[in-house]
């Protein structure tokens, strides 16, 4: 029977507290597009994409009237290009990203992801050609988003790959200057990449998937920030309890939505993500959820705690509530993404050390960081690597999005609008680096027994 | 299969008289109904069931929503089933 509490509690959730599901993301396979033919090759990708995902919008809009909940962003994500494009040059490579572009305007999604590599070991020249053309993908497109996995826990981490990276991040910059260097938004450096993580820029359709698949991927930090305020000065137990409760409801919804949608599209259900991803909007802040947790401004020494254990809470919760989990699952850190944690970068208290730290206790990693444009290729890489690392030598997922704004310095500011929100330009320590760097080979792969 | 429609507004003569017309408009068969009005605010949760709608559902969520519109108040219709998977394990 339902109860008046339990409605009422779900409408402020909605309503109120910025509940949502972040995305339904449909996972297409490409392997039967494959031709050494450019135009073919597009060709049997566009009709595959807007075969599949035809009905994908409309019933996410569907599901959303039915539940009352918004379901905010429709995507697609597709086979890692580089591995289907291995009979294509880079220029091939490159209509390929135009090709999702028309393909994703078709079916009316807000991104499509998949213009990617894996490259944890080694490069073949198809990564390499893709890799070659992704400044240029990123700047002519809009929707396309691209990510390279460069490192993994059992593979060790490819530094050729991070310095080929770091000149890629610093093109993309260069060719989207006139847009506040957006190109590096969509563009995701990773270690332990996910095969079946719904949130962009990162998501790509795995080499293990089936050949659809619905991921879904909840939000709602606002919930959980305000359950928090209500609870008051409860000890550190009854809190962990309050947030796996708060996460399990909300897990609830994206499962719900998940089978739904899977059922209607007739499409195998893949798994929820379990991410607290925060918007820019008042209150549906990670940030705030730390600062009512007990910390004076999020990036305070405590911080990194905290957020280990709001993670863990939510885990716990979400997994309950699920029949499949994957993707990220963890709360995110976006920067520009998150009123809380852009007003800890103002306040100068959150820095980039700082923001490291946190990444080694949550998903996903350095996200959506605005440095300034002169930062050197040899820093970025610096910072990639130090990032990677902390994934490989952890087994979990890391990742880098980073954005070094072409014309901007501390004290600017980059905005990119929407969903992106908008970033204060983080001080970097500017010692090189370099000759680290560009020793290149591979990071072995790490020790895992020994363990301190 | 029920939904559960939520009216909140300032309170004025007809409201559930409205509402219930337009469920009866489409065919959704009310089956409890829980108000209250503090003050001047009037706030109602009302159970509908809607295996005979003789519309699609997504029709009657925004037929209810204009509705609501049309007279200042807030109508929110969603399927149970949210609050099923929410709420009881």
């Amino acid at each position: 029977m339902l109860d008046t509490r339990d409605i009422l509690e779900t409408i402020q959730m909605i309503r109120q507290e910025n509940l949502d599901i972040r995305t339904i993301t449909m996972g297409i396979s490409l392997w039967d597009c494959v031709s050494d033919d450019a135009d073919r090759l597009c060709q049997k990708i566009y009709d595959k994409i807007t075969r599949s995902a035809e009905h994908l919008v409309e019933t996410g809009c569907a599901i959303e009237k039915k539940y009352g909940v918004p379901i905010v962003n429709k995507r697609v994500s597709v086979t890692p290009i580089s591995l289907i494009a291995g009979g294509v040059s880079a220029d091939g490579c490159l209509k390929v990203a135009h090709t999702l572009q028309r393909a994703a305007d078709t079916v009316g999604v807000n991104f499509i992801g998949g213009f990617s590599a894996l490259v944890h070991k080694g490069m073949t020249q198809s990564d390499r050609n893709l890799i070659s053309v992704i400044p240029e993908a990123l700047a002519e497109t809009e929707l396309v988003c691209s990510s390279v996995n460069v490192a993994t826990t059992k593979a060790g981490i490819n530094m050729d790959a991070i310095r080929l990276m770091g000149s890629t991040i610093k093109r993309c910059a260069a060719l989207t200057a006139d847009r506040n260097s957006i190109g590096c938004a969509k563009l995701v450096v990773f270690a332990n990449v996910p095969e079946d993580n719904p949130f962009m820029a990162g998501a790509f359709h795995g080499v293990g998937e089936p050949e659809t698949v619905i991921n879904v991927g909840v939000s709602g930090p606002g919930v959980v920030s305000s359950a928090i305020e209500r609870a008051g000065d409860c000890d550190l137990s009854a809190l962990a309890e309050l947030i796996k409760k708060t996460a399990f409801k909300i897990t609830r919804v994206g499962q719900l939505v998940a089978t739904e949608a899977a059922q209607r599209l007739n499409v195998p259900f893949g798994i929820v993500d379990l991410s607290l991803a925060p918007t820019p909007a008042v209150g549906d802040s990670v940030a705030q959820i730390l600062e009512n947790m007990g910390l004076e401004c999020c990036g305070a020494h405590g911080t990194t705690a905290c957020l280990a254990m709001l993670n863990d809470a939510v885990k716990k919760g979400g997994v309950m509530a699920s029949g499949h989990v994957g993707g990220l699952s963890g709360a995110f850190i976006p920067v520009s993404e998150d009123a809380g944690m852009i007003a800890a970068v103002d306040k100068g208290v959150l820095s980039i050390e700082k923001l490291e730290a946190m990444t080694a206790v949550c998903s996903v990693g350095l996200d959506m960081i605005a440095v300034p444009g002169d930062t050197s290729e040899d820093v970025i890489c610096g910072i990639i690597a130090d990032e990677i690392s902390i994934g490989v030598a952890n087994t979990k997922t890391t990742a880098v999005r980073l954005i070094p704004a072409v014309g901007k310095t501390v004290g600017d500011s980059v905005d990119f609008g929407g969903l992106l929100g908008h970033a204060p330009i983080l001080p970097l320590r500017t010692e090189s680096p370099a000759r680290f760097i560009r020793r290149g080979g591979r990071i072995p792969a790490p020790i895992h027994s020994l363990k301190n | 299969m029920k939904a559960v429609i939520t009216v909140t507004g300032k309170d004025s003569v007809g409201i559930i008289a409205k509402v219930a017309t337009a469920c009866a408009e489409h065919g959704a068969n009310i089956v409890d109904i829980s108000q209250s009005v503090l003050k001047e605010y009037f706030a109602m949760i009302m159970l509908a069931d809607i295996d005979g709608l003789n519309v699609d559902f997504s029709v009657f969520v925004d037929d209810l929503a204009a509705l609501g519109q049309k007279n200042s108040l807030d109508i929110h219709t969603m399927h149970e089933d949210i609050f099923h998977a929410m709420h009881h394990v």
